[in-house]
């Protein structure tokens, strides 16, 4: 569906995206991952031909994205980019117009839509007087007017309540399901979890791309969470064994070049510290442990030796 | 087309739904045509006058009433020395001194020529020009009074006769009022477009507007159709204040009034909309909203006569569009000309309108950064 072929975008002296390959299916919710600033935002809009590439090319069902007709793509910005004094049904209908679509058609599909997001009954309350949580609905329905192939999604559930954000995923799912393929960004890694598939990029470049099952195999076997009383978030930094740390409230998780033979030292290197209450357990790594150890440059390629 | 009328509708719905600015839209040419019209009058009376008479004799007490009959002297202080005189326009009580030298009546006996000195204070230029030539003409009534008397057969070997068309009363509001409606007009139209799509870019809605197949022009038609309607609005509330306040004439066709007015209105807009395309925020787009509307007002010839300016800055004035709305609307309300003798005035319009419209469609293209 969507092809990015080393695509590179630079801002001035600041290169957003660099060399950035990507494929996303027909029909799969792809999720991009990394800190700010790593160029979600600016690979999106450059899908959705708001940017132009620098370098490489990105082509939309073999076409190139300023080809792609814009019916076919539906595309809901980061920040809140509808009419604050347009009430919703206002908002609704003049992005439908804007896409020649008639009355009637707009009436129908508006109610659908409404129904699955949940704003039906606030028709005609004003955007501005919308929680945040509804605003993202409401684009994502202005978004959806058209019945679009592909969405692109920018963070869509930034700062939006828990709550809302699973009733979120929920809609998505559901439009999974009719077909409709996903790019998504997110912030969130218990959303990338819900990803079929998920890239991870860092200062514009790709780090990994692969399931969340597996990225997370990448580690497996290498991470051990060590609970224990210590407040101190650079503990581990001095032993050797230790690749990366990641300080959670009352637990490390630690990445190992082998999880089991380096058991040992590890408890020895806790002991010589002077801390003596503590326990060593193996975990299987989360999204955010594969987020937190991809993100150190220096461990891009660690399974080498695995 | 339809995707126009889409603009269109949710402009109107917005500005419909933004009471205050709408309000605002109204109440300036009320407030300002009333403030303006009647704060502004470039015939300038009742200037405050020092005199000193040394004379003291009848000939010198007619010659001081003549410069108070005339109503643009106060004969506000007398005095008795050179120095009390100065003092009084240093200190700004006084802006034209008189003064009448001992040997004045005797000079005018003896058929010689008597002097009397007029200081002008010209830091104000407008007092100054006015002080001076009453002055003058006064001295030259006087003489030929004088004259009259002494050879009573003869008549003058001149006889100019002025006639001031238009505006024979030579009423400031006439002239000041259908210009203060053009300024008005265009400062609206200007500012309120200049912010028009640099609004939406800095809300982030021009980014959802990019996405949609809604292209330029489409864009720009509908950003300046409901603002063609709302120049109309403020032209006619404007135009009543005109007439009914201050009673300038309308003695060309109303129609072609508001026919015309529609080819300034777009230059403005035009002008508007351009800044609108340059600029990055809104404090920008109001900056140069500002930087533009200045010396449009000053160089247009609202007060200040074109022909007094330097060749460049002459030329220069014929770049601003109101230059060319002043010549229609005085023209068409206090000389009663038509279309026929303005079409240099509308082609101008015409042409800035359509170049300015299209450097604004052109400059925005549908990407973002």
């Amino acid at each position: 569906m969507v092809n990015s072929n080393r695509v590179s975008k630079r801002f001035g002296e600041n290169t957003a995206v660099d060399e950035l390959s990507l494929q996303i299916k027909q029909g799969e919710i792809f999720g991009l991952v990394g800190p700010d600033g790593a160029g979600k935002t600016t690979f999106m809009r450059m899908v959705c031909d708001l940017l132009d590439a620098d370098a490489g090319n990105i082509t939309l069902d073999d076409l190139p994205a300023n080809k792609f007709p814009r019916e076919r793509i539906g595309y809901m910005p980061q920040k809140f980019c509808l009419y604050g004094d347009l009430t919703i049904s206002e908002n609704i209908s003049f992005f439908a117009s804007l896409y020649s679509l008639d009355k009637k058609v707009t009436a129908e599909r508006s109610q659908e839509i409404l129904r699955v997001t949940g704003l039906e009954g606030f028709e005609n309350r004003l955007a501005n007087k919308l929680s945040g949580g509804m605003k993202q609905k409401l684009s994502l329905t202005c978004a959806l007017m058209t019945r679009p192939e592909l969405m692109v999604l920018d963070e869509p559930t930034y700062g939006v309540d828990p709550e809302s954000r699973k009733e979120f995923w929920q809609i998505l799912y559901r439009l999974n399901g009719t077909g409709i393929t996903i790019l998504i960004s997110t912030p969130y890694m218990d959303e990338a979890e819900l990803c079929h598939r998920v890239a991870l990029i860092n200062s514009g470049k790709l780090v990994a791309c692969d399931t969340p099952v597996g990225l997370k195999n990448i580690f497996s076997n290498r991470v051990l969470a060590v609970k224990a009383n210590i407040r101190d978030p650079y503990f581990f930094d001095d032993c050797p064994e230790v690749m990366d740390s990641s300080y959670y409230s009352n637990r490390f998780h630690l990445l190992m070049n082998n999880a089991q033979t380096m058991r040992p030292n590890l408890s020895n290197y806790i002991l010589e510290k002077g801390v003596q209450d503590f326990e060593i357990v193996d975990i299987y790594p989360s999204m955010e442990d594969v987020f937190a150890f991809l993100a150190e440059p220096r461990l891009h390629t660690p399974s080498a030796g695995d | 087309m339809s995707r126009i009328l889409s603009v269109i509708k949710k402009e109107y719905i917005q500005m419909r739904r933004d009471r205050i600015t709408l309000a605002l839209i109204f109440m300036l040419p009320l407030v300002q045509m009333l403030l303006f019209g009647y704060a502004i009058q470039t015939e300038v009376k009742h200037i405050p006058t020092v005199v000193m008479d040394q004379s003291l004799s009848s000939e010198s007490r007619d010659m001081i009433e003549s410069f108070s009959a005339s109503g643009y002297f106060d004969v506000a202080y007398t005095v008795d020395s050179y120095d009390a005189v100065t003092a009084s326009i240093d200190s700004g009580k006084a802006q034209v001194g008189i003064i009448i030298p001992p040997d004045f009546t005797r000079k005018l006996q003896r058929n010689e020529s008597a002097s009397i000195q007029v200081l002008v204070d010209a830091s104000d230029n407008m007092v100054a020009n006015q002080a001076i030539a009453t002055a003058n003409s006064i001295g030259l009534l006087k003489s030929q009074e004088i004259m009259v008397k002494n050879m009573p057969s003869s008549t003058l070997p001149y006889d100019v006769r002025v006639r001031p068309w238009y505006n024979p009363d030579g009423i400031t509001a006439y002239y000041m009022v259908p210009a203060i409606l053009g300024i008005i007009l265009t400062m609206t139209m200007v500012i309120i477009t200049a912010l028009a799509i640099v609004r939406e870019r800095e809300l982030g809605t021009l980014e959802q507007l990019i996405v949609t197949p809604l292209k330029p022009y489409e864009l720009m038609l509908g950003k300046i159709i409901p603002y063609i309607v709302l120049g109309y609005l403020q032209i006619t509330v404007a135009l009543l204040v005109a007439s009914f306040f201050f009673h300038v004439p309308i003695r060309g066709s109303l129609l072609e009034l508001y026919f015309l007015t529609l080819f300034f209105i777009t230059a403005s807009l035009g002008l508007g909309l351009t800044i609108s395309n340059v600029a990055q925020n809104q404090t920008q787009a109001f900056q140069m909203a500002f930087f533009v509307m200045l010396p449009s007002i000053l160089l247009s010839g609202f007060m200040f006569p074109r022909q007094a300016m330097p060749k460049i800055i002459y030329y220069l004035s014929f770049f601003i569009p109101l230059t060319y709305y002043l010549d229609i609307i005085r023209g068409i309300m206090l000389k009663g000309i038509g279309f026929s003798y303005l079409i240099g005035q509308v082609t101008a319009l015409l042409v800035f309108s359509l170049l300015m419209l299209g450097v604004s469609t052109a400059k925005f293209k549908k990407k973002l950064g």
